[in-house]
């Protein structure tokens, strides 16, 4: 066809369906790993999971998330444990929705939602603080007046952790490894790290691995292999 | 046809015909005219940027504007409006009179060009004879070719103007463009006045109806096109070379977006900015009523001859000119851009020696004389050309073959020495 065959692409390509959505009409169902707006959870007794470490405000590449920790009265704990996190701000028109502050959290104290349709019409609505993050009573996040959410949207506050496998191993994805929600206890892990299938079949790889080991480890009296991936 | 001719001829502008009052009917229906061109052109204008933005978006499986008006039809006269709203700025180092001038002289041809050309038949107002077509000067063609030149200095002056770089780039691509296809172009149209014996577009048009039928079924209306009549070649090289006059991709390396930022234009906002933006779609539309005129049959349709040019002429013209609108679109959305090289190799050594090649196969034959004399006249100038052909395909290929051969020198001096070799 040499020259023409483009041609014939294009007049082809005219007859085909639309690719784009039509967007403020139509909106797609977003992907259980998106990254939104943050929200900071709290356990099922009402305490909040934040230990105010600063590990999410070391990890930020955008410097957005501002954290000071501060000692629980022992009467009145806020967080189990010592520390709780005593301001906790993040600036939206810095934040990048990388979710590395989700990664580097050590209590799932901070994760994302599924909003993306927040415009503050002024910088210091830009800046959340723990009023604006931290979840409502009933374990939903607090809407704001300028966040524009879908229906359900604001009961996928922690879908990016659930549909992650722990440690980032394939072999465990779907055990759950998560603490549990004021408003939902613990709840279950969401699809979407490679089909079930994928990574039962990794995990069956791995237990005949480990097995392998473990007969061979007896068999010549070295014991080296450990079954459980080592690293104690 | 010849009836028709005659009709054509006759009918020719009343402005012509008895002295020019300046208040008169005849005046008034010229001045009605002008005005009506005007506007259909300024509306067509509108309608092709939405015809251009929808049709590209269907090919990139996308939806396109649809958000002003229904299916988006008043999109661009949302961004007309919003573009003349907008502040005008001038470079500090702009020429400001020339760049006040250059947009004018841009888009005022695009609007002259569509004057001499016939949309339709001829129509009986006012105790007159009309031709549906703003002016039938004698000269038409010419006027034409004159005329889309000056629009080459409405580019050429912007770029210049600016005071910029980028902008001054685009002005000599264009300046060098435009020459390089110009003269392709002039040897096309000239096959078309070595025909039809006239540079007058009504008698191009009525020169273009034929005598073929099937049977009763008269296919005159298309078989005399000129595209056919002339060996569809110089309508192949003036499409080619309009479309690099138009600045349209494949030949849009006058604004190359990845290059040159906006070209011409660069430095241009607002009104200013909307006029260019005009010209180009209009200078689009004049070419393919242009395009029409010299190899389409103009406004003949099915039902010429029945009625002389017939009542639906103009409905057959815009279909025609809706088809290669069509085309334009379709070329942009499937070719990509020339390399600079590649668009000169294009005019220089391919379209112009083509264009000459077949103006004289045309001319030989319109010589005229007996089959006798035709068969002389081929025998004579066929070796003629062909040598001419051998002699300058060899230079070239000698040249190329002398410059590849210097330049590998000098890539094996650069590779040996590791300095660039001087060039």
């Amino acid at each position: 066809m040499g020259y023409l065959g483009g041609f014939a692409v294009t007049f082809r390509e005219m007859f085909k369906d639309r690719l784009t959505s039509e967007y403020p009409d139509v909106k797609r169902p977003k992907p259980e790993r998106f990254h939104g707006r943050h929200v900071l959870n709290r356990y099922e007794d009402g305490m909040e999971k934040c230990i105010g470490c600063e590990l999410c405000a070391a990890v930020c590449p955008a410097k957005c998330i501002y954290v000071r920790g501060a000692d629980n009265d022992p009467q009145n704990p806020t967080a189990p444990g010592e520390r709780f996190g005593f301001v906790y701000e993040i600036n939206y028109l810095r934040c990048i929705h990388c979710d590395l502050c989700v990664e580097a959290c050590p209590t799932e104290a901070i994760t994302e939602s599924k909003l993306f349709e927040f415009s503050f019409t002024s910088r210091r609505d830009a800046i959340y603080t723990k009023t604006e993050l931290l979840v409502g009573d009933d374990g939903r996040p607090k809407q704001q007046p300028w966040e524009d959410w879908r229906e359900g949207d604001d009961k996928h506050t922690s879908g990016w952790m659930r549909a992650t496998s722990p440690g980032g191993l394939a072999a465990t994805g779907g055990t759950v490894q998560w603490s549990g929600e004021l408003g939902y206890g613990v709840r279950a892990p969401e699809p979407g790290q490679g089909g079930e299938v994928e990574f039962r079949l990794a995990r069956m790889a791995l237990a005949a691995k480990a097995a392998k080991a473990m007969t061979s480890a007896t068999s010549d009296g070295h014991g080296a292999a450990d079954p459980h991936g080592g690293g104690h | 046809m010849m009836a028709l001719l005659a009709q054509v001829t006759d009918a020719g502008d009343p402005l012509f015909e008895k002295g020019v009052k300046l208040f008169s009917t005849v005046m008034l229906i010229v001045l009605i005219k002008a005005v009506l061109a005007f506007v259909i052109l300024l509306v067509a204008v509108l309608l092709m940027v939405w015809f251009e933005r929808k049709v590209i978006s269907d090919m990139q499986d996308r939806i396109g504007p649809n958000r002003a008006g229904p299916w988006g039809l008043l999109q661009t006269l949302a961004d007309g409006t919003k573009l003349f709203f907008k502040e005008t700025l001038f470079p500090e180092r702009a020429d400001k009179a020339v760049f006040r001038l250059a947009p004018y002289l841009s888009a005022v041809p695009a609007f002259l060009t569509f004057a001499v050309i016939p949309v339709g038949g001829v129509v009986h107002w006012f105790g007159h004879t009309w031709n549906l077509q703003l002016a039938d000067p004698p000269i038409g063609v010419l006027f034409s070719l004159a005329i889309s030149s000056i629009a080459v200095y409405g580019i050429m002056l912007a770029g210049w103007s600016s005071g910029s770089k980028y902008p001054l780039i685009g002005s000599v691509r264009a300046t060098a463009q435009m020459v390089s296809y110009e003269a392709a172009m002039g040897l096309a149209v000239a096959t078309v006045v070595l025909k039809s014996s006239s540079l007058r577009t009504g008698t191009i048009v009525a020169q273009q109806v034929g005598t073929a039928h099937i049977g009763r079924l008269s296919l005159g209306w298309i078989s005399g096109w000129n595209i056919i009549a002339l060996g569809f070649v110089p309508a192949i090289i003036f499409a080619i070379a309009g479309t690099a006059e138009l600045n349209r991709p494949p030949f849009d390396l006058v604004e190359a977006e990845s290059e040159l930022v906006g070209g011409f234009h660069t430095e241009y906002a607002s009104a200013r900015f909307a006029f260019f933006y005009l010209a180009e779609f209009m200078n689009t539309i004049t070419m393919s009523a242009l395009i029409i005129t010299l190899f389409l049959g103009g406004p003949l349709g099915p039902d010429t001859g029945i009625w002389g040019l017939g009542r639906l002429s103009p409905v057959w013209f815009l279909a025609k000119l809706l088809v290669l609108l069509f085309c334009y679109v379709w070329i942009r959305g499937t070719l990509p851009r020339f390399r600079y090289d590649q668009l000169m190799d294009l005019g220089w050594k391919k379209l112009i020696p083509a264009a000459l090649f077949w103006l004289l196969v045309i001319a030989t034959i319109r010589l005229g004389g007996s089959t006798g004399d035709k068969l002389l006249h081929f025998a004579v100038a066929i070796p003629v050309v062909a040598i001419g052909v051998w002699v300058l395909v060899t230079a070239m290929r000698r040249g190329r073959e002398r410059t590849d051969a210097k330049n590998a020198a000098m890539a094996a001096k650069t590779l040996t020495t590791g300095r660039p070799g001087r060039f």
